[in-house]
């Protein structure tokens, strides 16, 4: 097999294509539209979602608990109030998981950066194993909430 | 460029394969180890924070304002706020790094970044202060 020439995203030239019939059909990098889901990718994107999501939506809310906490009873059942109703349990349950998939997803991060875990099999394994934590762990934390 | 760097590294002939075996640039390892850091300080705060909620009896104000303006949890809760905010403005950082790509817009994002993190952990440290000091229900 001959060495591709120059950088990896050059065509070969017309001639080479000839020559070697093969090189014609290479995989180009990069194939941008060329994908399909895998749990790497997932556990990818949802750590950065959840990420974003706490330090947006999750630290407003944590400064409303506090500021409210601390001005007093009325501030604190208008609080309340909101993150008693659906939505804003829906937002709290929001948040919860946020946590817990980050919380997975960050401890996925830190094995891989001891230099393990890129074996294929393994990656997709902890890849799986991060996202299902996170559900678990939200739905364990509320259970706690609603029955302690 | 020595020779034997040029054959471990490869062509110079590419933008990618002018940087290699250069090092890094720029504060890339310390974000990188601040991040790390922050994130060991997040996991033991925050679980705190999540662990003591399941296990209040009420979430009423009174039964809240007792656990939160006792010493060792509202000591937890300031370093929370320090490690949360310094942790959520490095990964906004790196989320607008990827999106805003204009040097303006991008500078002008940052600076908000910077006032809107900062500005919320001085309030955040203020309102657990307040609770503190002025007296347990």
């Amino acid at each position: 097999m001959p060495r591709a020439h120059g950088s990896l995203r050059e065509e070969p030239s017309i001639d080479t294509q000839r020559k070697y019939p093969a090189m014609a059909e290479r995989p180009l990098s990069p194939h941008l539209s060329i994908w399909k889901w895998g749990p790497h990718m997932l556990v990818s994107i949802l750590h950065r979602v959840s990420g974003d999501g706490m330090a947006t939506v999750g630290l407003a809310v944590l400064l409303w608990w506090l500021g409210a906490l601390a001005s007093g009873p009325e501030a604190y059942d208008t609080f309340a109030s909101v993150m008693g109703s659906p939505i804003g349990l829906i937002v709290l349950v929001g948040i919860s998981w946020a946590f817990f998939n980050h919380l997975s997803s960050g401890i996925r991060h830190f094995v891989l950066d001891i230099g393990a875990g890129y074996e294929l099999e393994v990656n997709r394994t902890f890849s799986i194993v991060s996202v299902a934590s996170g559900i678990v762990l939200t739905v364990v934390f509320w259970a706690m909430v609603l029955l302690v | 460029m020595s020779r034997s760097t040029l054959n471990r590294y490869g062509s110079k002939g590419t933008a990618i394969g002018q940087v290699r075996g250069l090092g890094s640039s720029h504060e890339g390892a310390h974000h990188w180890l601040q991040q790390r850091f922050t994130a060991i300080g997040n996991l033991v705060t925050v679980l705190f924070l999540a662990i003591s909620l399941a296990l209040l009896p009420g979430y009423d104000y009174a039964t809240m304002r007792e656990w939160a303006s006792g010493v060792i949890p509202a000591t937890a809760l300031a370093l929370m706020i320090v490690s949360v905010f310094w942790h959520a403005r490095m990964g906004l950082q790196v989320l607008i790094e990827d999106y805003v790509h204009t040097p303006g817009n991008k500078f002008a994002a940052i600076a908000l970044l910077n006032l809107a993190t900062i500005g919320g952990a001085a309030f955040g440290l203020f309102a657990i202060a307040r609770l503190v000091f002025s007296g347990a229900a």
